[in-house]
C-alpha cells in the first residue's frame, strides 16, 4: 500500500494523463462534487420545509375546530354550528360512484388494449389518447361534464353528474396502472394456461387478473385519492355553494370537501372563523388521503413480485 | 427397429396391439412458417408415431422450438405469423377453421423450458385444467390430483404440502409439478420444449426417466439442444438445420450411421 504513494512518480506509468495537471484539479473536482450533494440536498429539503409549513399553518388554524359536532353537524352559515358531515357523505358518495365506474371501464379497457387488441394503428392511437388524456386540465373534464352529464343528460349538478365527470379524470390513471400490472404477469403463466385448453378470458379471469391485481388496486386507489381531492371539475359543474341537507341518493345534490374548503376560504374575508373552518376540513381530507395512500402503499408492498 | 418393438410390449390405454403399431398422432405436411419475412420453418414433412418419444434436436435457431409450438398453434400468440401446409393431429387438420384450438391444446399438452407453475398453491396448480374444463367435484379433483402427482413421480415429495405455494419446490421439482399438470387433463400427446436446459444434472435424470414411463400412455415429442439426451431417451430424432429437416430416422440409427453429412458434423460436434 505504500508504494502507492503519489510521490513516487515512477510508477505511474501515464502516458496521457499528467499527474500535476490533474492534481491541480483535483481540488475543484472534489468540491464540486461536494456542492452537488448539497445541492441536491436542498432541493429535497425545500420542498420538505415548504410542506411541514403548509401543515403546520393548517394544523394551528384548524387543529381547534375539529370536534364530534364539526365532523356530524350539517353545514350552516353560523361557525358555531356548522359541520362538515355533508361534505364527508357526499365524498364518500362521489367515490361510491368514481370507483365502481372506472374499475369497470379501466379494467375493461386496460384488459382489452393489452390482452385483445392487436399491436397496430388503432392500438397506438389509443393509447396516445389515453397518456394524453391523463394530462388534460381538470376544468376541462369539468366543462365536459357540464356539458354531457349536467345538461345534454340533465342530471343538475348531481351526485351522479359530478361522479361520472371524475370518473372521467382519472380514468386514465386506472387505465394505464391497470396495463402496467397486466403487463407486468409473465408471458410463460399464459403459455401455461392456454397449454392447457384454457380459453383467453379463462387464462385472463383465473391467472392475469389475480395475478395483476395488486398493481390494480393500487392505480384504483390513487385514482380514487385523485377523484376526491379534485375541486375544478366540480366547480365547472356548478355545484352550490351552500348544501343544507346531507345526500341521500344518487341523483341529489352534493358538496364534498374540497368544495367545503374552496367556498369556506373564499368567504372567509366575511366571516373569520370560515378561514379556520377551511383548515379543520383540510385536516380532515388530508387525513383520508393520507389513509389511502397508504393502503395502497401496503396493498403493493403485499403482493410485490413473485415470480 | 427398436420402436416397433418396445410398443409391441407395452400395456395399453385403450387401442389393440395393432392399432398402436404405427399409429400416426401427427403428421406434418409441406408445412411453412413465416416470421414477418423470416422464413422459419421450411417445407416440413415429419410423421410421428404413438406411444414414442419423438425428439426435435439441432442448434440455435434452428426452428425446432417453432415447430413444437406450432403442433399446438401456441406459436399464434406471436404476432405477424404466416403459415402454410398442413399439420394432421389424429387425421385432422389443425390449421382448419372448424378445428378448435383449445380443443387441441386439451389433447396436447405442454411443458416448457422454463418451469412455470402459477403462483397458487400446488394443488390448486394441478387442478387448473380439470377445473377449467368443468371438473368441480373436489373428491374428484382430489383424485386427479394424486394420480397426476404420482404419474409425474414428485407425490412423495410434495403430499404433505399441497396446500403450500408451487414457488416454494426447487426448480427441478416445479418442472415435474408442470409435467404433473400436463398429466392431470389427460392428454394423448405431450410436447416438452427443452424441459430439462433450465434444470441441474440430478433433476435432469428424473425427469429423463419420468419420461420414460410416460412414454407407455402418451406419445412425447420433445425439444431439445442435449444430444446425449436425445439418444437417451427418444425413439426417433428430427435434425432440423436452418428451418428444415435434414434427416429424421430411428435414435438409433441417427446416432450411429447418419446419411446426411450434416446430420454427422452436428451429431458428432463439429458444429452447433
Amino acid at each position: 500500500m505504500k508504494e502507492f504513494a503519489l510521490k513516487s512518480e515512477e510508477k505511474f506509468h501515464s502516458h496521457y494523463l499528467n499527474i500535476e495537471k490533474v492534481n491541480k484539479r483535483m481540488t475543484t473536482r472534489l468540491f464540486i462534487n461536494n456542492f452537488v450533494k448539497y445541492l441536491f440536498l436542498a432541493s429535497t429539503m425545500f420542498g420538505l420545509i415548504v410542506l411541514a409549513f403548509l401543515i403546520y399553518t393548517i394544523l394551528r388554524d384548524g387543529l381547534g375546530w375539529i370536534n364530534m359536532d364539526f365532523l356530524t353537524n350539517r353545514l350552516s352559515t353560523l361557525p358555531e354550528r356548522a359541520g362538515i358531515a355533508g361534505a364527508v357523505v357526499g365524498t364518500l358518495w362521489l367515490m361510491f360512484v368514481v370507483g365502481p365506474v372506472t374499475m369497470v371501464l379501466g379494467i375493461g379497457t386496460a384488459i382489452y388494449l393489452e390482452e385483445y387488441a392487436k399491436r397496430g394503428r388503432f392500438h397506438s392511437f389509443i393509447q396516445t389518447n389515453i397518456t394524453n388524456l391523463a394530462g388534460v386540465p381538470s376544468i376541462v373534464f369539468g366543462l365536459l361534464g357540464l356539458t354531457i352529464f349536467v345538461r345534454m343528460f340533465g342530471f343538475g349538478p348531481s351526485i351522479i353528474a359530478g361522479g361520472l365527470t371524475m370518473s372521467l379524470l382519472v380514468l386514465p390513471i386506472v387505465v394505464v396502472a391497470s396495463q402496467e400490472a397486466i403487463r407486468s404477469v409473465p408471458q410463460f403463466l399464459r403459455e401455461a394456461s392456454y397449454g392447457m385448453g384454457a380459453t383467453k378470458w379463462q387464462t385472463i379471469r383465473n391467472i392475469v387478473l389475480p395475478a395483476s391485481m395488486a398493481g390494480i388496486l393500487t392505480g384504483v386507489i390513487l385514482a380514487l385519492s385523485r377523484a376526491i381531492g379534485e375541486t375544478a371539475p366540480l366547480v365547472a359543474i356548478g355545484i352550490p355553494a351552500l348544501i343544507i341537507p346531507i345526500p341521500s341518493s344518487i341523483t341529489d345534490n352534493f358538496t364534498v370537501l374540497p368544495m367545503q374548503i374552496y367556498y369556506w376560504t373564499i368567504d372567509s374575508v366575511l366571516v373569520d372563523e370560515y378561514a379556520s373552518m377551511a383548515a379543520a376540513t383540510i385536516i380532515v381530507l388530508l387525513i383520508v388521503l393520507f389513509l389511502m395512500n397508504s393502503v395502497a402503499i401496503i396493498i403493493r408492498n403485499k403482493f410485490k413480485k413473485r415470480y | 427397429m427398436s420402436s416397433l418393438s418396445i410398443s409391441t410390449e407395452l400395456p395399453l390405454k385403450k387401442e389393440t396391439t395393432e392399432q398402436v403399431n404405427k399409429t400416426v398422432v401427427y403428421d406434418t405436411k409441406n408445412l411453412n412458417l413465416w416470421y414477418g419475412n423470416n422464413h422459419a420453418l421450411k417445407n416440413i414433412n415429419l410423421p410421428m408415431y404413438k406411444n414414442e418419444v419423438t425428439a426435435i434436436i439441432g442448434p440455435s435457431g434452428c426452428g425446432k422450438s417453432t415447430y413444437i409450438k406450432t403442433l399446438n398453434r401456441m406459436v399464434e400468440l406471436v404476432q405477424n405469423v404466416r403459415i402454410s401446409g398442413e399439420i394432421l393431429y389424429r387425421e385432422k387438420n389443425i390449421f382448419d377453421k372448424e378445428f378448435r384450438v383449445e380443443e387441441l391444446r386439451t389433447r396436447v399438452g405442454m411443458v416448457f423450458q422454463k418451469p412455470n407453475p402459477f403462483p397458487k398453491t400446488i394443488f390448486d396448480n394441478i387442478a387448473y385444467g380439470p377445473r377449467i374444463h368443468g371438473i368441480k367435484d373436489k373428491k374428484i379433483l382430489k383424485e386427479i390430483v394424486e394420480k397426476s402427482l404420482r404419474g409425474a413421480a414428485i407425490w412423495e415429495e410434495v403430499k404433505d404440502r399441497l396446500h403450500e405455494n408451487a414457488y416454494g419446490l426447487s426448480g427441478g421439482q416445479q418442472q415435474r409439478l408442470c409435467i404433473a399438470r400436463c398429466l392431470a387433463v389427460e392428454p394423448d400427446v405431450i410436447l416438452m420444449d427443452e424441459p430439462t436446459s433450465a434444470l441441474d444434472p440430478k433433476s435432469t435424470l428424473k425427469v429423463e426417466e419420468l419420461i420414460q414411463e410416460l412414454k407407455e400412455n402418451y406419445s412425447i415429442i420433445i425439444v431439445t439442444h442435449n444430444m446425449q439426451q436425445a439418444a437417451r431417451i427418444s425413439d426417433k430424432t428430427a435434425f432440423f438445420l436452418n428451418g428444415e429437416v435434414i434427416e429424421y430416422d430411428d435414435t438409433d440409427i441417427i446416432f450411429s450411421t447418419p446419411s446426411d453429412k450434416r446430420t454427422e458434423d452436428y451429431i458428432t460436434g463439429r458444429f452447433g
